[in-house]
């Protein structure tokens, strides 16, 4: 592929907008007399990457293996729900209604009680960012595999396709976009799901480390804990956006 | 008189829609010989899509009869059948050869012969050296002409086309009914085509079975006796006047 100016142009200004930002971070909290506990300097909050007490890489594996395992866990489960409606209608009528029911309930509140049952670690947490970004995976999926050309139909069945082809052939590559479009919500919200949980009750993980340092109005602390969370967050979006390159055809993708 | 390839007598088909019956065909009776083009024409509503799926099998009858192929030109409902629809409906994740050659995968056709063909088929339509592009990088002229390809990939005797130019531009359409004379003049198939459009079905059709909405019943079928190939001269020539203006007339749009 040709890198055209116009592309340099785009991410240089893009680059550019991340750049300053930091900047106007760093000069306003420098020369407008901001207290270190109300706002780190970007130097500070970078400085506490050398700090012993943080156990920076042990919380973020922790965290980052929450939010990428309840997020695949609801990735697997949502779309392997969703196909199994195009297998039986009355099964979709019958649950589809429950699981737009279900979605309505804000999975944060369920919070308390997944630590009830099954108490604090990795697991709970798993299960708090899986439950919040099942739905729109499982949805927009649900909806990708209904929505196909009556007529494509006509076509396959005056062939006497299959239904296994219809799916294989038609509804499943048509769906993906969709597929990708749940999957890039519901990136997002696995991240806030695990962070959730782990404010809830933990004893590892950056969101329990925020709440350690908190204590100590260690606001750089604090700062780098959601940097870093971002930037799990930015990664599995990457690998989402990644794959969808790599297997969607520009024009079908859902923008 | 020899066998006719379609024959179509007395067919009725009604829908219902809860309570109320809903005629869609009443009393549709006509022949097609092999190798015809053959127009169906009227408004929305006439049941000429519905016959259409008739032919297709997709849909079942209530009355009447429907026989498809003769002993000389055998039909297999299941791999005889191509079709053509008003919206090319390629699939965009696929380039336009693997779009083609979707029926022959359905059917379980060889695949080296199967790709030949729909290259063939490919630079028929005019579409040589497009077989690695994405339906959107095509036009809706060529998105068109490679569904017709696509119809023709498994070699079916029966090719059924609903309003296939319906959607293009006044001059574009022009340019593929000459295009699709010319293919089926080299093809030798059998095609039905359904239109509104009457100075279309004239132009095209060996015979234009005319219908009419409300209730939906057959009205005519008229032979269109103009010699092929035909050009767009034709459209000026005093009997296609003469042919549209009967239709006109059986449409009560005069």
């Amino acid at each position: 592929m040709k890198v055209s100016g116009d592309t340099v142009r785009r991410y240089g200004l893009g680059l550019l907008s991340h750049v300053l930002l930091v900047a106007i971070w760093y000069v306003g909290v420098k020369y407008g007399r901001v207290p270190a506990f109300v706002m780190p300097t970007p130097t500070a909050t970078v400085a506490t990457l050398g700090g012993e007490n943080y156990n920076w890489l042990g919380n973020t594996l922790v965290t980052a293996s929450e939010i990428f395992g309840g997020y695949f866990l609801a990735v697997v489960a949502g779309v392997l729900l969703a196909m199994s409606f195009t297998w039986s209608r009355t099964a979709e009528d019958a649950v589809m209604p429950l699981l737009v029911s279900l979605n309505m309930v804000p999975k944060v509140a369920l919070g308390p009680l997944v630590i009830v049952w099954l108490s604090y670690g990795i697991v709970p947490n798993m299960i708090i960012a899986f439950s919040i970004c099942f739905f729109p995976i499982l949805l927009t999926t649900a909806r990708g595999l209904r929505e196909v050309e009556p007529e494509l139909l006509d076509l396959v069945r005056s062939l006497r396709g299959s239904k296994w082809q219809i799916f294989t052939k038609i509804q499943l590559p048509g769906a993906l976009p969709y597929i990708f479009s749940g999957m890039k919500v519901g990136a997002i919200l696995a991240v806030a799901g695990a962070i959730v949980g782990e404010f809830l009750g933990s004893s590892r993980g950056l969101g329990y480390l925020m709440l350690q340092v908190q204590v100590t109005l260690d606001t750089a602390g604090m700062f780098m804990a959601v940097i870093l969370i971002t930037l799990i967050g930015v990664a599995l979006y990457g690998i989402v956006i990644g794959l969808e390159r790599l297997i969607v055809v520009r024009d079908a993708r859902v923008q | 008189m020899t066998e006719p390839f379609i024959h179509i007598a007395g067919v009725r088909k009604t829908y219902r829609k809860g309570e109320e019956e809903f005629l869609a065909i009443s009393d549709a009776s006509f022949d097609v010989e092999a190798g015809e083009l053959v127009s169906l024409v009227g408004p929305s509503g006439c049941g000429k899509t519905t016959l259409l799926k008739i032919l297709a099998g997709l849909h079942d009858y209530d009355a009447g009869e429907v026989r498809i192929g003769t002993r000389e030109h055998p039909f297999d409902p299941s791999r005889d059948v191509g079709m053509v629809f008003q919206q090319p409906l390629l699939l965009k994740w696929r380039r336009v050869l693997q779009n083609v050659l979707l029926p022959s995968e359905i059917l379980g056709l060889p695949g080296r012969e199967s790709r030949e063909r729909a290259c063939e088929l490919l630079a028929m339509v005019g579409l040589a050296g497009f077989e690695d592009k994405y339906p959107y990088e095509l036009s809706g002229g060529m998105q068109q002409r490679a569904a017709i390809a696509r119809a023709l990939v498994h070699d079916p005797k029966l090719v059924l086309m609903d309003e296939p130019f319906g959607a293009l531009d006044a001059l574009t359409r022009e340019k593929m009914n000459l295009e699709l004379l010319a293919i089926w003049q080299r093809s030798k198939k059998t095609i039905v085509f359904v239109t509104h459009g009457i100075s279309e079905a004239v132009f095209l059709g060996t015979r234009v079975v005319v219908f009419t909405a409300g209730p939906a019943r057959m009205a005519d079928n008229i032979s269109i006796q103009l010699p092929y190939p035909r050009t767009l001269d034709l459209k000026t020539h005093e009997a296609f006047g003469d042919y549209t203006r009967r239709i006109y007339r059986l449409l009560g749009m005069e």
